[in-house]
Formats: structure tokens, sequence, C-alpha cells
């Protein structure tokens, strides 16, 4: 096979040899450095005009380790898919850097990225969608062997497909059935199997378990854990259900409409959070447990998240903060670990008042913060208070 | 702050002792193609003014087709409700005409849905939906309608209601969206709310207000609220008690406390211990093994018998019926059942 890997940089990546190396657990796979990605906001029909832009995801820097799993959390919109496209090449930057195994990978084509993308894969949210129903599960798991025929030579494919039924736990003579004929569960097996085709080293899995049964969940939350070390992968993992986060990831990096403003092992982040954002979100969840109910201190946060191509200047949290003063509206704060904290809390977050709450802080303490930002969202204290009241439902 | 509901307050000033909503051996069936699918084999749960019971079950598991027959807005055909009753406040609904019905929707039983967007008429502003209910119920005149929205909207805490209450759905935000649609269910002040996964689609974050936002309103006004859902952490934190659902039947009944600390159905135990906790990171999940029933082969005996841990034989030939839950003395747990014929081995297995 040729290596005409050259890209739009001019950069040659010979297939196959590039990506050969092994990186030893523990240090970086991916390095992601000030990523963007702007979706331009167009006026106009033909003559189309650049208004704007979405800010998607605006200057995100991370690693992956090998054999890790990051766990990536945020609110609706905050650019978590985005940033999963980006890396995945589905979607091509706007700036920044995403090296793979020390090489630039965000500005390939052609050989090159055919090399990358067979090892970085993706799992999608959706079991229901994500699947043509048009094409048999053998079809579906095998199709990436039709634009990497070297992983399985043709004869070889379909036992290649009914080994991976089988790694997935689904009975591999169901080889020829459809995706309808299968549950949800089931059907997110299908979805990574088809990931695990390839024999990727890096799998990003965008809310793999959201749509499934609470029962099924643990199924396939277990499967991706045996998965990993098996074949010693490394995880993206990106969720809403923030115990599912804990409970798979090693690290985990929090996002708030474009950026990264927290990040760090599961207990840096859960037990010691620095950012008010994180602070609130984790406040939010709520706990399995009844008995917690009272003792539940309770961060409600006002106000819409604001739009991303609009971003509020300095610290995008600032309109919701309860601790916002006026450098946070002038100064963007940088993730970094803040050199005043010691500890568990000394760890990356992106906040120029960076602390850990105080257990049993009360309310009118962040009150008292909290009347800067409300200048800025336009509420009343009043509303404020009347949000903040508990459930109040015993 | 006044609200734009006081008029209709007397009503609840009738003395009425028992449950407010009392549902008793609910079926409903679907006719379909592929042959007739028992959406609800028997369901048994009650509510009391100012109460919340959560409903919780898997996907499929009828816990909405409950919530439109107590509602009355199921079609019928495909579907048919072959045996059961539903009383609110103590009169068979099922025996009603068409017209009582009506007026009991919307006015003593409200009902709030997951998809607030699809809920809302596109183009119709919200202030005249919300205007509407009065206008339509009251009598109010255009002008009093309005009014009466911008206090709605108000309540809700959408921000400058004034402002907004032209504006139409798609300008607000998921959760305004989920605020207006409690608006709507507040507006003639029911005495009953069904509320169908109200923050489902909703961030955690707004997922908080709005479920802060309907707990304290329904304990300002004594409502009964029946909340559905699949979330084991929302009925955690505003539950008084909870009816869990398998395929289509009540499997446990419990106050909320109870139910967490002494599960005494195999289903809802193994819900509770597929919850990632703490000290189990790094270890596998445990996972219900198999998958849920498909409601046109709903298995022989117990439904949950070929999932459960502990099936014997005779769960596999009899159905289980609700038992009541009780101490090994025999005292007996309020309000508590079990649709397992080892329910007492169950709630000891700790
Ligand atoms: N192709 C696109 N064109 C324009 N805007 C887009 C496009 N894709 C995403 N966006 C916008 O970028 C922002 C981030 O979207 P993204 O899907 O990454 O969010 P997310 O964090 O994955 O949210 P969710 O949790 O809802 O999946 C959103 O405001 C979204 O509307
Ligand atoms: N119009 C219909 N025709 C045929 N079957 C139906 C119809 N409506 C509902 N069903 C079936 O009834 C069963 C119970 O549905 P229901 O909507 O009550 O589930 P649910 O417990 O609310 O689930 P979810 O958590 O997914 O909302 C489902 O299997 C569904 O497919
Ligand atoms: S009745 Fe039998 S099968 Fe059903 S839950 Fe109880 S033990 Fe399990
Ligand atoms: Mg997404
Ligand atoms: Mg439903």
């Amino acid at each position: 096979m040729t290596a005409n890997g050259s890209s739009a940089l001019g950069a040659t990546v010979p297939e196959e040899v590039a990506f050969a190396q092994e990186v030893p657990r523990g240090e970086p796979i991916l390095e992601v450095r000030d990523l963007v990605k702007h979706f331009p906001l167009t006026k106009g029909i033909l003559l189309k005009k650049q208004v704007g832009a979405v800010k998607a995801v605006d200057g995100v820097t991370f690693d992956l380790m090998q054999g890790e799993t990051l766990g990536i959390v945020g609110e609706s919109g905050c650019g978590k898919s985005t940033l999963a496209k980006v890396l995945m090449n589905l979607e091509p930057a706007t700036a920044g850097s995403v090296r793979y195994k020390g090489q630039e990978i965000s500005r390939l084509s052609g050989a090159a990225l055919k090399a990358v993308r067979r090892n970085i894969q993706m799992v999608f949210q959706d079991p229901y969608t994500s699947l043509n129903p048009r094409m048999t599960v053998g079809d579906i798991i095998g199709e990436p062997y039709e634009i990497h025929p070297e992983v399985a030579p043709r004869g070889d494919r379909r036992k290649a497909v009914q080994d991976l039924l089988d790694v997935v736990g689904l009975n591999p003579e169901y080889i020829n059935r459809y995706p309808h004929q299968f549950s949800g569960g089931q059907r997110q097996r299908i979805g990574i199997a088809r990931g695990l085709a390839l024999k990727p080293e890096v799998i990003i899995c965008d809310e793999p378990v959201s749509a499934l049964d609470v029962s099924v969940q643990a199924q396939v939350i277990n499967l991706l854990e045996q998965l990993q070390s098996e074949f010693e992968l490394s995880y993206m993992f990106i969720a809403h259900d923030l115990s599912i986060v804990r409970h798979i990831s090693d690290r985990v990096g929090v996002m708030y409409l474009g950026k990264m403003v927290e990040i760090g092992t599961d207990a840096e982040i859960y037990d010691h959070a620095t950012h008010p954002y994180t602070q609130a979100l984790l406040s939010a969840v709520p706990v399995p447990d009844p008995t917690a109910r009272e003792s539940r201190d309770r961060i409600v946060l006002t106000g819409d998240v604001p739009s991303p191509a609009n971003p509020p200047s300095g610290c995008r949290f600032r309109t919701r903060c309860w601790k916002a003063q006026d450098r946070c509206a002038a100064e963007v704060p940088l993730l970094a670990a803040p050199f005043w904290l010691g500890g568990a809390a000394r760890h990356d977050s992106a906040c120029h008042f960076a602390a850990e709450r105080e257990v049993g802080q009360s309310a009118a303490e962040r009150e008292v913060g909290q009347s800067a930002a409300e200048r800025e969202v336009g509420q009343s204290a009043a509303e404020r208070e009347a949000g903040k009241a508990g459930s109040g439902a015993d | 702050m006044t609200t734009a509901v006081d008029s209709t307050r007397s009503k609840r000033d009738a003395p009425y002792e028992g449950p407010l909503l009392d549902v008793r051996d609910l079926h409903v069936e679907f006719v379909t193609r592929d042959g007739v699918a028992k959406a609800v084999n028997g369901v048994d749960y009650s509510v009391r003014a100012g109460e919340t019971l959560a409903v919780l079950g898997e996907s499929g598991s009828g816990k909405s087709v409950t919530a439109q027959a107590i509602m009355g807005i199921l079609d019928m055909p495909p579907a048919r409700i072959p045996r059961g009753e539903i009383r609110f406040r103590g009169r068979d609904m099922l025996k009603m005409g068409k017209e009582e019905r009506r007026k009991i929707r919307g006015q003593e039983i409200a009902m709030i849905f997951q998809d607030a967007l699809s809920s809302l008429n596109p183009v119709l502003s919200v202030g005249f939906q919300l205007g509407e209910m009065f206008r339509a119920h009251q009598g109010a005149s255009r002008k009093e309608a309005r009014d009466k929205a911008v206090e709605l909207m108000d309540r809700v805490r959408i921000p400058a209601a004034k402002q907004r209450v032209n504006d139409y759905p798609h300008q607000f935000s998921g959760g305004m969206r989920q605020r207006i649609m409690i608006a709507m269910a507040l507006a003639l002040e029911p005495d009953l709310i069904i509320a169908d996964e109200p923050t489902t689609a909703l961030d955690v974050t707004v997922q908080a207000q709005v479920m802060d936002l309907l707990a304290e309103l329904q304990a300002e006004y004594n409502m009964g609220l029946i909340l559905i859902t699949h979330d084991l952490g929302v009925v955690a934190d505003v539950a008084d008690k909870i009816a869990v659902m398998y395929a289509g039947r009540i499997v446990e009944t419990a106050p909320v406390h109870e139910l967490y600390a002494r599960p005494a159905h195999p289903y809802t135990r193994g819900l509770l211990d597929s919850i990632p906790r703490l000290d189990q990171k790094g270890q596998e999940l445990y996972a219900i093994k198999g998958l849920p029933p498909n409601l046109l082969r709903i298995p022989k005996g117990c439904a949950f018998n070929p999932r459960c841990p502990r099936a014997q034989d005779r769960c596999r030939a009899e159905v289980p019926e609700l038992y009541p839950v009780t101490e090994d003395d025999g005292a007996p747990l309020a309000g508590r059942g079990s649709a397992c014929f080892f329910w007492k081995e169950t709630l000891h297995d700790r």
C-alpha cells in the first residue's frame, strides 16, 4: 500500500506505520490544545453573509491518557457532542490542535485521515436512529471493513462480525437480523460492536446509555468496562448522568458554554470541586436516597444558559454565578490549578475565586455574592429567594 | 401575592375524607395488528390531597397509559378498558358521561406532559393559550384572561412576564416552557395534577428549578400529585409514597423511606442495586439480567420471573397478587404491598 497521506498542511503521515507505536499507560494518547469550533451564522439566501458564529467549542485544552476513561459532563448545548465530532474529524476544527500519539490530526485528509479514523471510533447516543434500518446487523458491524479491508479480508468478515457479536454479548446467530428486531440495549451493543470492528485505541462514547432503561444501563456500562480492560482502550465518555460518569471515569471534565471549566480526578471533581458551576451542577443532582432530603443543600441556579453565539465577556458563567465580581466580566479566567489552594482542591479550575464549597454554607451567605450577578440578569432578589426555597413536599 | 385562581377555592372546602383518586384493578388493552397488547394489567393506587405519589417503572411498563386512562384521553379504539374503577372523590369516572368527564379534566385533574414544546400550540402566543383556560371554563373577558395569564406566568417565575405574555412557545427555553406547562395545569386550580416525566427532557440544574416549583405550589394549594418518572433520584427527593410498575402491574407500593431502605419485591431491589454507589467504583455494577417483556407475550406466572434471581417453579405457574407486607410478627406496615410470593425473604435480604 502506498503512503500517500499528504494533508492540507503538507504533512505526510504514512498510513499503517504512523500510529503503530505504543503509548505507555498513563501517557497522553490524545492531546487537545485550544480547540475551537465555530458554526457560522449566515444571513441571506444567495449571497450568504456571515453575521456571527455559534461558538460551540471555544478554546478547549485537555489530554486523554492511554487506558483511562475521561468523563465529560455539562448541560445541553455546552458543546460536548461538537467536541466529540471535531476529535473524530467529522467536523473540521476552526482553530487549535489535536495530536494523536504526538502527531497533529486535526487537518488531515485522504489516506492519513483514514488511518486516524481507524484508531478513533465513536459510539452514539441513540440506539434507535444511529443504525440503518435497511441493513442487516452483519452489514452494519462489517461496514467499516469496506473502508479498511486490511483489517479483515473479505473471506474472514463473517467470522470477524460473529466474533464481535459474541464479544458484546449478542448471539452470533443474529447476524442476519435487522435493527428493529432488537431492543434498545441490544441495539446499543450493536453500535459498540461496530465501534470495535477496526480494533481502535480510542473510543468516544457520546451518551451511550442515556436512551436506555435503568435496568439495562448497568449491563452496557459493565460491557464497556470489560472491553476496556480486555482491549486496553481509552475512553472519552460523554454523559449527563453524573453518578454513572463517576462510576466509570478516572478523570472528569466539566464544560460550560464551549469551555472546559474544571478538570480533575473523579474525587477532585466530585468531592473537592472548586468551580461554582461544578458545585451547582453536583448539588442539583437528585440523590437516590430519601434520607438525604433534609440535609440537602442545593444551589438552585436561576436564569438560562446564555446563547453560545453571544457569550458573556470574561467568565462565561458570571451571569448565573453568585460569586461574580467586576473582575469576572473583565478577565477570562484560565483553566489552571489555583495557586491559593492546596491538597485535592488544587486541580485545574477556571474561576478567579476558585474555592471548595463549605458544607452547609447558608443560602444567605451565597445571597451576598449573588447580588452582583443579579444586576446582570435583571432578576429580583425575591425571585431568587423563592427559587431557592426547598421542595417541601413533606 | 394574589393569585389568579381564587375564584374556585370554595370547592376544596367541601368535606371529603377518602382518597382524592382511587384506582382499582385497572386494565387497559390495545388491539393491534399483531394481537392484543395488555398494557395495563391490574393497577391499584390512590392519592390523597397534598400527597405525592411517584409511579416508577421502565419504558413500556404502562405508566403513561394508566395516566391517560385517568385523564380520559385514551383513543378508544384501539384502546379498551375491560375492567377496573377510577374513583375521583369517591365516584367512578369510568361510569360518568362524556360531558361530566370533560368538566373534571382541566378543572379538577390536570396533566403535565413530558414534552412541553409539542403540547403547546406553536402558532398561538403563550399568553393566549393560558388565557384561553379562563375564557373557556370561566367565561373571562379577553382583558381579564390576559391579566390572569400574566399573573400565572409570574407565579411560575417567568421573568418580565408582562413583556413576554405575547411571545410564542419557541421563544422560551426548555425550562421556561415546562414552567408554562405547569402554569397551564395550575390555571384552574385543580385538586390533582398528573405530571408525566415533567423534567426528563431538561438539564439537571433546570430540572431542580422545575421540581422545586412544582413541589412548592403543590404544598401551597394542597394538591394531590402523581409524578411519573424513571429517575430514582427525583423520586427520593419529592415523593411521599411510591408505586413500582412492571409489565402493566403494580409490583410494589411503599412509603418512600421504606422502599429505599427495605424493598419487598426483587425488581425494586434490582433497580436500587443497579444505582452506581461510591464504594463500588472499579467493580461491576449490579445489573438486572435480561430484557423487559414484550407485552404481546407476557411471561406466564409472575411477569418478572425470567429475570428474577429468586424465581421458583411457583413463580412460573401462578400470578402473585399484591400481598400486604407486614413485619415478622404480623404487625402491618401501612401502605406496603408486594406482588411477590417471596416478599418476606426479599424484605430481609439486605
Ligand atoms: N451544525 C451546527 N450548526 C450550527 N450550530 C450547531 C451545529 N451543531 C451544534 N451547534 C450548536 O453548538 C452548540 C453545542 O452543541 P452540542 O451538540 O455540541 O451540545 P451538547 O453539549 O452535545 O448538548 P446535548 O447535551 O444537548 O447533546 C449548540 O448551541 C448547538 O446548537
Ligand atoms: N395506541 C397504542 N397502541 C398500541 N400499543 C400502545 C398504544 N399506546 C401505548 N401502547 C403500549 O402500551 C405499553 C405501555 O405504554 P406506556 O406509554 O404506558 O409506557 P410508559 O410506562 O409510560 O413508558 P415510558 O417510560 O417509555 O414513557 C407500551 O408497550 C406501548 O407500546
Ligand atoms: S414472584 Fe417469583 S419471579 Fe416474581 S419477583 Fe417474586 S420471586 Fe421473583
Ligand atoms: Mg450532545
Ligand atoms: Mg410514558
